[in-house]
C-alpha cells in the first residue's frame, strides 16, 4: 500500500492482563471504536507506528507527483492536461494533509522532510517504477490510485482522529483520480490498433507492481496484528489484494484488455478469482533501492527541494520585514 | 539540509456557504498570515469547498486538556430537563 510494512517495535500481542492501567484503557477505548486524539494518552509504540505510517504514506503522497508530473508537457490534448495538473496538485495536497496528521504525535515538519530526502523514510514501491508512455497515466490512475482507495476507505475509520479525517477528505478526491485514469484507458482502448496496444501494454507493465502495492502476506505478521488491534490497519494485505483483483478484472474485460497472468481464473466455488504468484524477490528488491527509478526520485525530490530554497528564504524575509514595519507602526 | 527556521503552523478554518460557521478543516505551515490565506486556498478549497478562510496561529490557540474532560463536561449529563424530549405534550395538541 501507500504504506507497507510498517513496523510497530512489538514482539508479541499483550493480553489485557499484561497492560498497565494506561494501556487497558486505551485499548478498551479502541476497542469501542472511540477515536484517540492527539493530546490523549497513546503507547509510545503507537504513536511511534503511527509516525511511520502516516509519514510514509505522506512522502508516497509527495513523490508520487513525479510518474505522472512526468507527462503534464507531454499530455494529448489541453483537456487531459489540465486534468493531470489538477490530479498531481490533488497529490501534493494529499501529502500536506498527511504530514500534518503527523506533526500532531509530536513530529516535525522539518525531520519529515529530512527523512524523505535522505532517504532514510520509504515511500511507496509502485512510485519507482518509470511512466514511458501516456497509457501509463491511465493504468496509474485506474490501477495504482484503484489500489489506494481500496486501502484508504477502510482507513477512514482508523482509530487515530487526524489521520481518519485526513482519509475522508483523501478519499473523496481520490475518486476523480481512479474515474480519469479508467477514462484515459476507455479512450485509448477504443482507439486505434496502435493505442489498444499501447493500454494493454501499460496493463502489461502496472498490474503486477500494482499487487505489489498491497504488501507481501503477513498473516503470519505480529506487526499486522497489532496494527489491527490498534485500528491503525484494517484489513489484512491478502484480504485487499484479493478484493482489488476481484474488482479489478471484469473492468479489464470491459476494455478488452487481458490480465497479463496466465494463472486467473473465475474460482466459483471460493467466489473470488484465482490469481498466479506475486514475484516478492522483484518487490524487495525495489524496497531496497534498486526499483528502475529510485535514485532518479529522489534526485528529483531533492533537487526540488534545494531549487525552492531561495523562495522560502525571500517568504521569510519578506514575513520579518512586514513584522518589523508592523512594530514600527504600533511604537 | 533542512532551513534552520520551520515556518509557523496555522489552523485553517472555512466558511463553506453563507449561513454557515466556519469550520476546522486542518492546518498548514507558512511565514505570515497572508501566506497562510494563500496556501489554505490551494490546500484547503480545490474543489469551492469555501467562501471565507480564516487562519490562526496554532500557537494562540487555547485549548482544554483531555484530562479536564470529566470535571469540563460531566455537569451537563446530570440536566437532561435542557433538552426538549425531557418533556412530554400531549399527542393529541401535535407538534410542539
Amino acid at each position: 500500500m501507500y504504506a507497507q510494512m510498517v513496523k510497530t517495535g512489538v514482539d508479541h500481542i499483550q493480553s489485557k492482563e499484561e497492560m498497565s492501567p494506561e494501556e487497558r484503557a486505551f485499548q478498551d477505548r479502541v476497542d469501542a471504536d472511540i477515536k484517540i486524539e492527539p493530546k490523549e494518552w497513546m503507547p509510545e509504540a503507537y504513536r511511534k507506528t503511527l509516525i511511520r505510517q502516516i509519514s510514509q504514506h505522506a512522502h508516497s503522497e509527495i513523490i508520487g507527483m513525479q510518474p505522472e508530473g512526468n507527462w503534464i508537457t507531454r499530455a494529448p490534448t489541453l483537456e487531459r492536461k489540465a486534468i493531470l495538473l489538477a490530479k498531481v496538485q490533488d497529490e501534493a495536497g494529499h501529502g500536506l494533509y498527511l504530514y500534518c496528521a503527523a506533526e500532531t504525535l509530536g513530529v516535525s515538519r522539518d525531520e519529515l522532510l529530512e527523512q524523505l530526502n535522505s532517504g532514510k523514510a520509504k515511500y511507496s514501491s509502485i512510485f519507482n517504477y518509470p511512466t514511458l508512455t501516456w497509457a501509463d497515466i491511465g493504468a496509474i490512475g485506474w490501477l495504482v490510485d484503484g489500489a489506494a482507495i481500496m486501502n484508504q476507505v477502510p482507513l477512514q475509520r482508523c482509530s487515530y482522529g487526524p489521520y481518519s479525517r485526513a482519509m475522508v477528505r483523501i478519499c473523496k478526491e481520490e475518486s476523480f483520480h481512479q474515474r480519469q485514469g479508467y477514462d484515459i484507458m476507455m479512450k485509448l482502448a477504443k482507439g486505434t490498433p496502435e493505442q489498444k496496444a499501447m493500454a494493454q501494454d501499460a496493463l502489461n507493465r502496472w498490474w503486477w507492481p500494482s499487487l505489489m502495492m498491497f504488501g507481501p502476506s503477513d498473516a503470519e505478521s505480529v506487526h499486522s496484528a497489532q496494527s489491527m488491534r490498534w485500528k491503525i490497519k484494517i484489513n489484512s494485505n491478502d484480504e485487499l489484494r484479493q478484493k482489488f483483483v476481484d474488482q479489478t478484472v471484469p473492468q479489464a474485460e470491459y476494455l478488452g484488455l487481458t490480465v497479463p497472468d496466465p494463472d486467473l481464473k473465475w474460482n466459483a466455488e471460493r467466489g473470488h478469482y484465482d490469481f498466479g504468484a506475486v514475484n516478492w524477490d522483484e518487490f524487495y528488491q525495489v524496497v531496497a533501492g534498486n526499483g528502475p527509478c529510485n535514485r532518479q526520485r529522489l534526485r528529483t525530490r531533492v533537487k526540488a527541494y534545494e531549487e525552492g530554497r531561495w523562495v522560502r528564504e525571500a517568504a521569510d524575509a519578506y514575513a520579518a520585514k512586514k513584522a518589523a514595519r508592523a512594530q514600527v507602526k504600533a511604537a | 539540509m533542512t532551513d534552520k527556521k520551520e515556518w509557523p503552523l496555522w489552523e485553517v478554518f472555512i466558511r463553506s456557504q453563507h449561513g454557515l460557521a466556519h469550520r476546522h478543516v486542518g492546518s498548514l505551515h507558512a511565514p505570515d498570515a497572508e501566506m497562510a490565506i494563500m496556501n489554505a486556498r490551494d490546500v484547503y478549497t480545490r474543489r469551492n469547498e469555501g467562501v471565507s478562510i480564516w487562519v490562526v496561529k496554532a500557537s494562540e490557540i487555547a485549548a482544554s486538556s483531555p484530562s479536564e474532560k470529566g470535571p469540563l463536561f460531566d455537569p451537563a449529563n446530570s440536566k437532561v430537563y435542557r433538552h426538549p424530549t425531557f418533556y412530554e405534550i400531549p399527542e393529541e395538541l401535535g407538534h410542539m
